[in-house]
Protein backbone atom coordinates (compact mmCIF):
# COMPACT_ATOMS: atom_id res chain seq x y z
CA UNK A 1 0.00 0.00 0.00
CA UNK A 2 1.35 3.44 -0.92
CA UNK A 3 1.68 5.65 2.17
CA UNK A 4 -0.33 8.81 1.87
CA UNK A 5 -0.60 12.02 3.85
CA UNK A 6 -4.09 12.72 2.66
CA UNK A 7 -6.70 13.04 5.42
CA UNK A 8 -8.30 9.76 6.38
CA UNK A 9 -11.93 9.27 7.24
CA UNK A 10 -13.50 8.91 9.75
CA UNK A 11 -11.79 11.20 12.25
CA UNK A 12 -12.92 9.38 15.36
CA UNK A 13 -11.39 12.02 17.64
CA UNK A 14 -13.73 14.79 16.41
CA UNK A 15 -16.87 12.80 17.12
CA UNK A 16 -18.60 13.07 20.48
CA UNK A 17 -18.82 9.50 21.82
CA UNK A 18 -22.37 8.19 21.58
CA UNK A 19 -23.89 5.16 23.26
CA UNK A 20 -24.08 3.38 19.90
CA UNK A 21 -20.43 3.91 19.00
CA UNK A 22 -19.16 3.19 22.53
CA UNK A 23 -21.12 -0.09 22.69
CA UNK A 24 -19.84 -1.02 19.25
CA UNK A 25 -16.16 -0.66 20.11
CA UNK A 26 -16.80 -2.26 23.51
CA UNK A 27 -18.13 -5.32 21.69
CA UNK A 28 -14.85 -5.64 19.86
CA UNK A 29 -12.76 -4.90 22.96
CA UNK A 30 -14.61 -7.48 25.08
CA UNK A 31 -14.23 -9.97 22.24
CA UNK A 32 -10.47 -9.48 22.17
CA UNK A 33 -10.28 -9.70 25.96
CA UNK A 34 -12.27 -12.95 25.93
CA UNK A 35 -9.98 -14.35 23.22
CA UNK A 36 -7.05 -13.60 25.53
CA UNK A 37 -8.76 -15.89 28.04
CA UNK A 38 -8.41 -18.92 25.76
CA UNK A 39 -4.95 -19.98 27.08
CA UNK A 40 -6.17 -19.33 30.64
CA UNK A 41 -9.05 -21.76 30.19
CA UNK A 42 -6.66 -24.31 28.70
CA UNK A 43 -4.36 -23.81 31.70
CA UNK A 44 -7.27 -24.44 34.07
CA UNK A 45 -8.21 -27.66 32.21
CA UNK A 46 -4.57 -28.74 32.40
CA UNK A 47 -4.51 -28.06 36.15
CA UNK A 48 -7.63 -30.19 36.66
CA UNK A 49 -6.22 -33.01 34.51
CA UNK A 50 -2.76 -32.88 36.09
CA UNK A 51 -3.93 -33.58 39.63
CA UNK A 52 -4.75 -32.13 43.02
CA UNK A 53 -1.44 -30.33 43.45
CA UNK A 54 -1.55 -28.41 40.15
CA UNK A 55 -5.21 -27.73 40.74
CA UNK A 56 -4.42 -26.19 44.14
CA UNK A 57 -1.77 -23.98 42.52
CA UNK A 58 -4.27 -22.81 39.90
CA UNK A 59 -6.84 -22.13 42.62
CA UNK A 60 -4.27 -19.94 44.39
CA UNK A 61 -3.71 -17.97 41.18
CA UNK A 62 -7.42 -17.58 40.42
CA UNK A 63 -8.19 -16.77 44.06
CA UNK A 64 -5.57 -14.02 44.36
CA UNK A 65 -6.62 -10.39 44.08
CA UNK A 66 -5.29 -10.16 40.53
CA UNK A 67 -6.92 -13.49 39.67
CA UNK A 68 -10.31 -12.46 41.01
CA UNK A 69 -10.11 -9.08 39.27
CA UNK A 70 -9.34 -10.75 35.95
CA UNK A 71 -12.07 -13.37 36.44
CA UNK A 72 -14.56 -10.60 37.27
CA UNK A 73 -13.56 -8.72 34.12
CA UNK A 74 -13.83 -11.88 32.02
CA UNK A 75 -17.23 -12.57 33.52
CA UNK A 76 -18.44 -9.06 32.67
CA UNK A 77 -16.87 -9.19 29.20
CA UNK A 78 -18.62 -12.49 28.51
CA UNK A 79 -22.05 -11.26 29.55
CA UNK A 80 -21.60 -7.99 27.67
CA UNK A 81 -20.41 -9.75 24.51
CA UNK A 82 -23.19 -12.33 24.85
CA UNK A 83 -25.99 -9.79 25.26
CA UNK A 84 -24.68 -7.38 22.66
CA UNK A 85 -24.12 -10.39 20.40
CA UNK A 86 -27.83 -11.23 20.69
CA UNK A 87 -28.45 -7.57 19.75
CA UNK A 88 -26.28 -8.14 16.68
CA UNK A 89 -28.20 -11.31 15.77
CA UNK A 90 -31.44 -9.30 15.96
CA UNK A 91 -29.94 -6.74 13.58
CA UNK A 92 -28.92 -9.57 11.23
CA UNK A 93 -32.59 -10.55 11.20
CA UNK A 94 -33.41 -6.94 10.25
CA UNK A 95 -34.89 -6.06 13.65
CA UNK A 96 -34.28 -3.11 15.98
CA UNK A 97 -32.73 -0.53 13.67
CA UNK A 98 -34.97 2.41 14.69
CA UNK A 99 -32.94 4.95 16.65
CA UNK A 100 -35.12 4.84 19.81
CA UNK A 101 -35.07 1.03 19.79
CA UNK A 102 -31.31 1.07 19.17
CA UNK A 103 -30.74 3.19 22.27
CA UNK A 104 -33.19 1.22 24.38
CA UNK A 105 -31.60 -2.13 23.49
CA UNK A 106 -28.19 -0.57 24.14
CA UNK A 107 -29.11 0.46 27.67
CA UNK A 108 -30.71 -2.94 28.29
CA UNK A 109 -27.39 -4.56 27.36
CA UNK A 110 -25.49 -2.25 29.74
CA UNK A 111 -27.87 -2.84 32.65
CA UNK A 112 -28.33 -6.58 32.10
CA UNK A 113 -24.60 -7.26 31.69
CA UNK A 114 -23.88 -5.54 35.03
CA UNK A 115 -26.83 -7.32 36.68
CA UNK A 116 -25.93 -10.79 35.41
CA UNK A 117 -22.28 -10.32 36.41
CA UNK A 118 -23.26 -9.37 39.97
CA UNK A 119 -25.75 -12.26 40.22
CA UNK A 120 -23.08 -14.69 38.99
CA UNK A 121 -20.61 -13.47 41.62
CA UNK A 122 -23.20 -13.63 44.39
CA UNK A 123 -23.87 -17.22 43.29
CA UNK A 124 -20.13 -17.90 43.21
CA UNK A 125 -19.51 -16.57 46.71
CA UNK A 126 -22.57 -18.45 48.01
CA UNK A 127 -21.23 -21.69 46.47
CA UNK A 128 -17.79 -20.96 47.91
CA UNK A 129 -19.30 -20.43 51.36
CA UNK A 130 -21.26 -23.69 51.07
CA UNK A 131 -18.10 -25.52 49.96
CA UNK A 132 -16.48 -24.29 53.17
CA UNK A 133 -13.31 -22.72 51.80
CA UNK B 1 -24.81 -4.00 -17.24
CA UNK B 2 -22.97 -6.21 -14.81
CA UNK B 3 -19.59 -7.58 -15.78
CA UNK B 4 -20.05 -10.59 -13.51
CA UNK B 5 -20.59 -13.87 -15.27
CA UNK B 6 -23.90 -15.67 -14.68
CA UNK B 7 -21.96 -18.59 -13.19
CA UNK B 8 -20.10 -16.31 -10.76
CA UNK B 9 -23.37 -14.70 -9.76
CA UNK B 10 -25.01 -18.07 -9.18
CA UNK B 11 -22.11 -19.30 -7.06
CA UNK B 12 -22.18 -16.06 -5.06
CA UNK B 13 -18.61 -16.54 -3.85
CA UNK B 14 -17.18 -13.12 -4.70
CA UNK B 15 -13.55 -12.25 -5.39
CA UNK B 16 -12.17 -13.96 -2.29
CA UNK B 17 -13.96 -17.21 -3.29
CA UNK B 18 -15.35 -17.72 0.21
CA UNK B 19 -18.69 -15.95 -0.18
CA UNK B 20 -20.32 -15.33 3.18
CA UNK B 21 -18.66 -18.30 4.88
CA UNK B 22 -16.74 -16.24 7.47
CA UNK B 23 -19.79 -14.16 8.35
CA UNK B 24 -22.04 -17.22 8.43
CA UNK B 25 -19.83 -19.34 10.71
CA UNK B 26 -19.41 -16.42 13.09
CA UNK B 27 -23.21 -16.37 13.35
CA UNK B 28 -23.60 -20.15 13.69
CA UNK B 29 -21.00 -20.30 16.48
CA UNK B 30 -22.53 -17.27 18.21
CA UNK B 31 -25.97 -18.91 18.28
CA UNK B 32 -24.44 -22.09 19.73
CA UNK B 33 -22.49 -20.06 22.28
CA UNK B 34 -25.60 -18.41 23.73
CA UNK B 35 -26.63 -21.53 25.70
CA UNK B 36 -23.10 -22.98 25.93
CA UNK B 37 -21.48 -19.90 27.48
CA UNK B 38 -24.35 -19.38 29.94
CA UNK B 39 -24.00 -23.02 31.00
CA UNK B 40 -20.22 -22.64 31.31
CA UNK B 41 -20.30 -19.49 33.45
CA UNK B 42 -23.12 -20.85 35.62
CA UNK B 43 -21.17 -24.10 36.14
CA UNK B 44 -17.96 -22.32 37.12
CA UNK B 45 -19.82 -20.05 39.55
CA UNK B 46 -21.57 -23.06 41.12
CA UNK B 47 -18.21 -24.83 41.44
CA UNK B 48 -16.44 -21.87 43.10
CA UNK B 49 -14.41 -23.09 46.04
CA UNK B 50 -14.97 -26.75 45.13
CA UNK B 51 -12.12 -29.19 45.71
CA UNK B 52 -10.23 -31.04 43.01
CA UNK B 53 -12.25 -34.25 43.37
CA UNK B 54 -15.54 -32.36 42.97
CA UNK B 55 -14.32 -30.82 39.70
CA UNK B 56 -13.08 -34.20 38.45
CA UNK B 57 -16.41 -35.87 39.33
CA UNK B 58 -18.23 -33.06 37.54
CA UNK B 59 -16.08 -33.41 34.42
CA UNK B 60 -16.52 -37.20 34.38
CA UNK B 61 -20.20 -36.85 33.61
CA UNK B 62 -20.52 -37.62 29.88
CA UNK B 63 -22.90 -34.69 29.41
CA UNK B 64 -20.53 -32.23 31.10
CA UNK B 65 -17.54 -33.55 29.15
CA UNK B 66 -19.46 -33.31 25.88
CA UNK B 67 -20.70 -29.79 26.66
CA UNK B 68 -17.20 -28.68 27.65
CA UNK B 69 -15.75 -30.02 24.40
CA UNK B 70 -18.51 -28.34 22.38
CA UNK B 71 -17.95 -25.11 24.29
CA UNK B 72 -14.20 -25.19 23.71
CA UNK B 73 -14.45 -25.91 19.97
CA UNK B 74 -17.20 -23.36 19.37
CA UNK B 75 -15.76 -20.61 21.56
CA UNK B 76 -12.19 -20.94 20.31
CA UNK B 77 -13.31 -21.01 16.67
CA UNK B 78 -15.56 -18.00 17.29
CA UNK B 79 -12.60 -16.22 18.90
CA UNK B 80 -10.41 -17.02 15.88
CA UNK B 81 -12.99 -15.58 13.48
CA UNK B 82 -13.21 -12.41 15.59
CA UNK B 83 -9.48 -11.89 16.07
CA UNK B 84 -8.99 -12.52 12.35
CA UNK B 85 -11.23 -9.56 11.49
CA UNK B 86 -9.39 -7.32 13.96
CA UNK B 87 -6.03 -8.30 12.41
CA UNK B 88 -7.40 -7.65 8.92
CA UNK B 89 -8.71 -4.26 10.06
CA UNK B 90 -5.62 -2.97 11.83
CA UNK B 91 -2.57 -4.76 10.41
CA UNK B 92 -1.81 -3.17 7.07
CA UNK B 93 1.64 -4.62 6.37
CA UNK B 94 0.88 -7.54 4.10
CA UNK B 95 3.52 -10.02 5.28
CA UNK B 96 2.82 -9.24 8.93
CA UNK B 97 -0.91 -9.66 8.39
CA UNK B 98 -0.40 -13.05 6.69
CA UNK B 99 2.02 -14.17 9.38
CA UNK B 100 -0.41 -13.12 12.14
CA UNK B 101 -3.36 -14.89 10.51
CA UNK B 102 -1.46 -18.12 9.92
CA UNK B 103 -0.06 -18.06 13.47
CA UNK B 104 -3.55 -17.46 14.89
CA UNK B 105 -4.87 -20.43 12.96
CA UNK B 106 -2.09 -22.67 14.28
CA UNK B 107 -2.53 -21.44 17.87
CA UNK B 108 -6.29 -21.97 17.74
CA UNK B 109 -6.00 -25.52 16.41
CA UNK B 110 -3.40 -26.26 19.11
CA UNK B 111 -5.58 -24.78 21.86
CA UNK B 112 -8.66 -26.72 20.74
CA UNK B 113 -6.75 -30.01 20.52
CA UNK B 114 -5.03 -29.56 23.88
CA UNK B 115 -8.30 -28.59 25.57
CA UNK B 116 -10.16 -31.59 24.10
CA UNK B 117 -7.38 -34.01 25.09
CA UNK B 118 -7.37 -32.58 28.63
CA UNK B 119 -11.14 -32.88 29.04
CA UNK B 120 -11.00 -36.46 27.73
CA UNK B 121 -8.09 -37.28 30.03
CA UNK B 122 -10.19 -36.31 33.02
CA UNK B 123 -13.44 -37.76 31.69
CA UNK B 124 -12.23 -41.15 30.47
Amino acid sequence: MTPSNRPLSPHLQVYRPQLTSVLSITHRATGMFLAAGVPVLVYWLWAVADGAESFATSQAYFGSNLGRTLLFMWCYALFYHLLNGIRHLAWDAGLGFDIPVLYKSGWVVVAASVGLTLITWLLGYAARGAAGS
Amino acid sequence: MSLRSPLGKARGLGSAKEGVSHWWWQRVTSVALVPLSVWFVYSLASLAGAGHQTIVDWMQSPIVAALLIMFVITAFYHALLGVQVVVEDYVHTEWLKMLSLITLNFITVMMVLIAVVLVLRVAL
